[in-house]
C-alpha cells in the first residue's frame, strides 16, 4: 500500500505559482470579453452579448476549479 | 542551544538559533522569504477569484441593460421642426428621446435631413457641427465625425454617432428612434 508523502512548502510554492499564472492568463481573457462586449454593444452589436457572458462564465468556473485545489492544498 | 524543528512548519533563523538571540529586525518580523512568497501568491491567487467574478457580473449586467433596453420598447415619435424652420445647410439643436438626450437636426439642400445625437462615442463630450465641412467636431479630444454618415473620421473616437431616424409629415419632422451603427 503506498503511502502520500505530503508536500513540501518548496512544492506547494510551485503549485500556487502555476495556478496563479493559469488564473491571470484567463483574468486577462475576461477582461478582453468585457471590453469587447461593451464595445459591441455600445455599437449595436448585441449576439456577442450572451455568448460572451457564458465564455466569462466558464472562465470564472475554471478558476474557482482552481482555487477550490489551492484551498484543499492548504 | 541549536534550534531542532522542522523548518517546512516553522519559521527558524538562518543561523538556527534561539530567536531571542536574533537581531530586533528578525524578531518583529520572523517569517522567512520562502514562507512570505508563499503566502503572498497563495492570498494574490485568491483574490483574483474576486476579481474573476467581477468580470463575470460586469458581463450579466451588459447582458440585463440589453434585455431592459428592448422591454422599453420602441422609442417615441416627436415632433422637432417644421421644414420651414430650418434653412438650407443648417442646423437645429433638439433633445431626443428625453430632455437630457441632446441631437441635432442637420438640413442638406432642400429636402435632405439627417439627424444625430451629439454624444461622442469617445467620452460623450457633445460635438459641435460644421455644415460647410460636412463634419461634426469633437472640441475634446479632436475627435472628427462625416456629417452624413456618422462615421468617425479622425480623432480618438472609433464608433460612429447614433443617428435618429426621421419621418416628414404635414410639413413636420418627428424623430421616430434611434439607429446605432456599426464599429
Amino acid at each position: 500500500m503506498s503511502v502520500r508523502r505530503p508536500l513540501s512548502r518548496h512544492e506547494r510554492t510551485i503549485i500556487v505559482s502555476g495556478i496563479l499564472c493559469i488564473v491571470l492568463t484567463l483574468i486577462v481573457m475576461q477582461l478582453w470579453l468585457l471590453t469587447a462586449t461593451m464595445n459591441a454593444w455600445l455599437a449595436g452589436d448585441e449576439t456577442i452579448i450572451w455568448p460572451a457572458a457564458a465564455a466569462s462564465s466558464t472562465c470564472f468556473l475554471l478558476i474557482a476549479g482552481l482555487l477550490a485545489y489551492l484551498f484543499r492544498l492548504d | 542551544m541549536a534550534l531542532d524543528i522542522d523548518p517546512e512548519l516553522h519559521t527558524i533563523p538562518p543561523d538556527r538559533g534561539e530567536m531571542a538571540d536574533q537581531p530586533k529586525w528578525r524578531r518583529d518580523f520572523p517569517i522567512d522569504s520562502a514562507q512570505d512568497a508563499f503566502v503572498a501568491r497563495r492570498d494574490f491567487t485568491k483574490f483574483l477569484g474576486l476579481t474573476s467574478l467581477a468580470f463575470v457580473v460586469g458581463q450579466f449586467w451588459i447582458a440585463l441593460q440589453n434585455v431592459w433596453r428592448k422591454r422599453r420598447g420602441s422609442l417615441p415619435l416627436i415632433a422637432i421642426a417644421h421644414l420651414n424652420d430650418i434653412p438650407s445647410n443648417s442646423f437645429r439643436p433638439f433633445y431626443y428621446p428625453t430632455p437630457e438626450d441632446p441631437a441635432i437636426l442637420v438640413r442638406f439642400g432642400t429636402d435632405e435631413f439627417l439627424a444625430f445625437c451629439t454624444e461622442c462615442t469617445h467620452l460623450q463630450c457633445p460635438v459641435l457641427p460644421d455644415v460647410d465641412k460636412g463634419q461634426f467636431h469633437c472640441p475634446c479630444h479632436a475627435g472628427v465625425f462625416d456629417m452624413r454618415s456618422g462615421r468617425p473620421l479622425a480623432g480618438p473616437p472609433r464608433r460612429p454617432l447614433a443617428r435618429i431616424s426621421l419621418k416628414t409629415q404635414n410639413s413636420f419632422i418627428y424623430a421616430t428612434g434611434i439607429e446605432r451603427g456599426e464599429s
